[in-house]
């Protein structure tokens, strides 16, 4: 071989059309590769519609573990031919464009800088297979069968992967692998295989597991015992729901009697969805809902109500693309400021913020536990990059010996020990009071829930002084959180430099990247990954070390860096914005060259 | 203010089998205007509660906002209640009837708080026909917002500024019947006698019981020209029978003529006794009950009573096939799969 080959460091784009059934021959691509123990990134980029627009799929193929977007890419698998010129022109100077020769191709779509590998994919089909429908999806697998060849990935991988998916309906596995077959062979004969870019078996996956957010989120909500799902249908949020069901019917139900001991109900709008959270928490239920951020504004007097009267909420935020519809089936962290002060009034709200599928199952079972305990709503924040993309992850874990936190809550005996029962009474200091479950007792612990002010006892009052001791008492559970959410993840023991990163979510693949790359360069960055809001003190203290600390997000407003600023009472000069807002998950070029813009005016001023 | 009233008993009251007084059933003072309908009804849902020996702490109160909404504080004190927000009770409702299936649901409504705010929260829990009873204390108008209109109001009603109403009226019980609701009740609230068993009859079907009760605000909309004034209802007032609620341990005493009554028997055993003052009507025939709410309507009267009863009734547990325990009483045992099978489903996404 004359070129120099790149071994498993590349992006390959599938341009496809909508609704016509790429979407299983893309997954069985991308499994291949993590079955080849190479770290491996999917991201489905589609519009916000149901068939006929154009989708792509990007992969990401990275042996260091780099998983965030990358810009330029490699190779492009271009099927879709109204998104062609596009489609070529996205190909960076010197990578593959892989089309269906079986027309030519139009000389206006000719460029000098690229190879074009034409693979006859629908002849291929109308040769070897009757029914038009057939040819339509297995051209989607004969250009599978072509990169095996091109990229050299085991077609045992692959073949392996075919005969798993369809081990219940096993007449569909000869024709998959004739398809297969086809495209690999067509490509052997008439290309130099493999390309000099292409991947080679590695070890680098341990035990990890290929994930979407959401089906973590999902079974999060099922092992932290939510037994109470009502939810409302939007973009990217649907499958969290869907894959509860999906888990409960097959693991909560009473093998004797096939009851179920879960309730999923459709609501009719993202009100109802969070009244019935709030009647089944208030009631004793762990209940959940999910959602995105038009959903979190029509939810927002309700989780004013749970703020309130203290009740517990887990609700899911898996955000999209904003203001109004906004782009619905684009990612972007773009509800921080509705999430965290969701409502009228002085509310503010515990929010976490999972990074990947492992911790959206851990801290949405947190969740739980922290609603229970701290009696107040509490906001998973994903995207939907993280939630609808299936991610490389730690496996999930669960300790059996964990028991439920249900916080403070009075029993009969409790009760019956009690002269006389506030609900709003703080007896351990900590803002945190008892609550007591409808039916508990005969003639104790019955109170009146409400959204009105209210003395200790739980009474309607007007009095300004007992409303403003109550209202500093919740306040005093914001302070009690601290303590009690997940704190950040700092990623070197020691201090390295007078500048910070902070990042969190989904941001936080392309920010490390970013920080080594720059590290490579000589720039050293210090960097603090949060989870949590409310900050606790090791966000101070990390933004006091530093004298510049560049804040990663993806919106527009920079709202993190805001929440920042006012929450710990920081210097806005000290916060510098590095954003991405596109729609795309953010890059670890889009970063390194922000921070390098700062990092030179600030030599400039020194010259 | 929540004025509390002195607890002292006088041992001498008359005990229900359950052994509490009415007192016990009785709530806060209420803050509401002297003579407002809204409290005669508080005081119908006293009296059906003490009579039916329902453990108080047994049913769960939930209204969301309104001079109607505040009732609750008023009677079962011992009941857990839930004001909530405005035209969302079904929703909070639908949610702690899904945790415990167990209690018993008291859902209390305004006309603003179900026929306008609240209108698809009406519609959607009737389609879901939660176990619930639900009160609408239907005044025609916002009280506690000053009196405006609502969408109960009557079109060419007068308001006590003076004006008409301007549009067609919602009527919630001619809009149940056609959702499917499966027991439709009006009523007024100044006639206990009707009202009283109408109560405990939505309490013991077993699933969605509307109840909407004409209930007069006596200071926004009881004035000449109303059609929500306690002269108009009661000059107007038609009743599709005269009803006895019959637990199952009694023993039925009331007889009525041949011919004119009908009895349903509930789930619970209990039945409903109907002396049919109209003609042509079944109570559990939902197109004779459509039938004969039209008829009224179009002579101007103000049709009383059960209208509509399926006592084949199914709720949502029923429906969805949800667990016979209470989902909120399961515990990590029922509801956590555990390590293992999380290792399994780990496995699955390699
Ligand atoms: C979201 C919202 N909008 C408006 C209000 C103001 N408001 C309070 S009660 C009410 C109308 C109540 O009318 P109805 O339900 O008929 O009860 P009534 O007072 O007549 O018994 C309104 C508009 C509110 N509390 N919440
Ligand atoms: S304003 Fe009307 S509805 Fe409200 S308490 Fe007074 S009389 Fe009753
Ligand atoms: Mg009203």
């Amino acid at each position: 071989m004359t070129k120099a080959s790149v071994v498993n460091d590349l992006v390959v784009r599938f341009a496809n059309v909508n609704g016509t059934g790429s979407a299983s021959a893309n997954g069985f691509f991308s499994k291949a590769i993590f079955r080849m123990g190479i770290p491996v990134s999917p991201k489905n980029i589609f519009p916000s519609n149901i068939q006929g627009l154009p989708t792509w799929y990007e992969v990401r193929i990275n042996e260091n573990g780099y998983l965030g977007r990358r810009d330029d890419i490699d190779l492009l698998v271009g099927v879709n031919p109204h998104s062609l010129s596009q489609d070529i022109a996205s190909v960076r100077s010197g990578g593959y464009f892989v089309y269906d020769s079986s027309k030519k191709l139009h000389g206006e779509f000719l460029r000098e800088d690229i190879h074009y590998i034409g693979i006859p994919m629908m002849q291929l089909c109308m040769d070897n297979f009757e029914a038009p429908r057939q040819q339509q999806l297995f051209k989607n697998i004969v250009y599978v069968g072509a990169l095996a060849a091109l990229l050299d990935i085991e077609m045992e991988v692959i073949q392996g992967i075919i005969r798993e998916q369809f081990a219940r309906k096993e007449k569909l596995i000869p024709p998959n692998f004739l398809a297969l077959d086809l495209g690999y062979q067509y490509a052997r004969n008439h290309f130099e295989c493999p390309l000099p870019i292409r991947v080679e078996r590695r070890d680098k996956l341990g035990d990890q597991i290929l994930i979407e957010g959401n089906a973590a989120t999902a079974l999060g909500a099922l092992y932290a015992g939510a037994t109470v799902a009502p939810w409302y249908p939007i973009t990217p949020s649907t499958s969290v729901v869907k894959a509860f069901e999906d888990y409960a019917k097959k693991l909560r139900v009473d093998p004797e009697t096939g009851q179920k001991k879960y309730a999923v109900i459709q609501a009719e709008d993202e009100l109802a969805a969070m009244g019935m959270v709030i009647g089944a928490t208030w009631n004793g239920a762990r209940a959940f809902t999910a959602t995105s951020g038009p959903g979190v504004s029509l939810m927002s007097e309700f989780i004013g109500l749970a703020y309130f009267a203290e009740i517990p909420v887990v609700l899911v935020n898996v955000q999209r693309g904003g203001p109004s519809t906004g782009m619905p089936t684009r990612t972007q962290q773009p509800d921080i400021f509705s999430s965290a002060y969701a409502s009228h009034g002085d509310t503010k709200h515990v929010l976490l913020f999972p990074s990947t599928p492992a911790e959206c199952f851990e801290l949405t079972a947190e969740a739980f536990d922290l609603a229970d305990r701290l009696q107040t709503p509490v906001i998973l924040m994903s995207d939907l990059d993280l939630g609808m993309n299936d991610h490389l992850s730690p496996p999930l874990k669960w300790d059996d010996n964990r028991r439920y936190d249900r916080g403070k809550v009075y029993t009969a005996e409790d009760l019956e020990q009690i002269e006389r029962y506030g609900r709003y009474l703080d007896i351990d200091g900590d803002g945190i009071c008892y609550r007591t479950i409808p039916a508990t007792h005969p003639t104790k612990g019955s109170f009146f829930t409400r959204g009105t002010s209210r003395n200790e006892y739980a009474q309607y009052t007007e009095n300004g002084e007992v409303y403003v001791r109550i209202v500093d008492r919740i306040n005093k559970k914001w302070e009690t959180a601290k303590e009690l959410v997940p704190p950040p993840v700092r990623y070197s023991d020691q201090h390295r430099s007078a500048e910070g990163v902070i990042f969190f979510g989904t941001s936080t693949y392309s920010a490390l990247e970013a920080i080594d790359l720059l590290e490579q360069e000589g720039i050293v960055l210090d960097a603090l990954r949060i989870r949590a809001l409310p900050f606790n003190r090791e966000v101070l203290d990390f933004i006091e070390q530093h004298e510049r600390v560049f804040v990663i997000e993806q919106n527009r407003d920079a709202q993190f860096r805001s929440l920042l600023v006012n929450e710990l009472e920081v210097s806005p000069k000290q916060l510098i914005k590095v954003l991405n807002y596109d729609g795309f998950p953010i890059t670890a070029d889009a970063i390194m060259t922000q921070i390098k813009s700062h990092l030179s005016v600030k030599t400039n001023g020194i010259r | 203010m929540t004025y509390i009233k002195p607890k002292f008993r006088h041992p001498g009251l008359p005990k229900n089998t359950l052994g509490y007084s009415r007192a016990d059933y009785e709530g806060a003072i209420s803050t509401l205007c002297a003579g407002c309908g809204h409290d005669s009804i508080s005081g119908s849902i006293v009296q059906a509660c003490y009579e039916m020996s329902i453990e108080p702490h047994r049913l769960a109160k939930v209204s969301g906002i309104g001079c109607s909404s505040k009732t609750p504080t008023y009677f079962l004190e011992n009941s857990h209640g839930f004001n909530s927000v405005h035209g969302r009770m079904p929703s909070v409702t639908t949610g702690a009837n899904m945790a415990n299936r167990d209690l018993i649901y008291l859902g209390v409504s305004g006309d603003g708080d179900s026929a306008s705010i609240g209108m698809g929260q009406f519609c959607h829990v009737i389609r879901r026909n939660i176990n619930m009873t639900y009160i609408v204390m239907n005044n025609g108008c916002y009280g506690l917002t000053k009196g405006q209109d609502s969408a109960t109001t009557d079109f060419g009603s007068v308001s006590k500024g003076g004006s008409k109403g301007l549009y067609q009226s919602i009527d919630l019980i001619g809009l149940a019947l056609e959702l499917g609701a499966t027991f439709v009740a009006r009523s007024f609230s100044g006639d206990k006698t009707q009202l009283i068993p109408l109560i405990k009859a939505a309490m013991s079907h077993p699933g969605f019981a509307l109840l909407d009760v004409l209930s007069p605000c006596v200071t926004f909309n009881n004035n000449v020209g109303s059609t929500k004034s306690y002269d108009y209802v009661r000059d107007h007032i038609e009743a599709t029978s005269v009803l006895d609620f019959v637990p199952e341990e009694e023993e039925i005493t009331v007889s009525y003529p041949e011919g004119g009554s009908a009895s349903v028997t509930l789930h619970d055993g209990s039945q409903l006794l109907l002396h049919k003052l109209s003609p042509h009507w079944d109570p559990t025939d939902r197109h004779s009950a459509v039938n004969r709410l039209q008829q009224a309507k179009k002579q101007g009267e103000i049709l009383t009573g059960l209208l509509y009863i399926d006592p084949q009734s199914q709720d949502l547990h029923d429906i969805m096939g949800t667990y016979s325990k209470p989902l909120n009483s399961l515990q990590e045992e029922d509801l956590c799969p555990g390590s293992a099978t999380l290792e399994k489903i780990n496995a699955s996404f390699r």
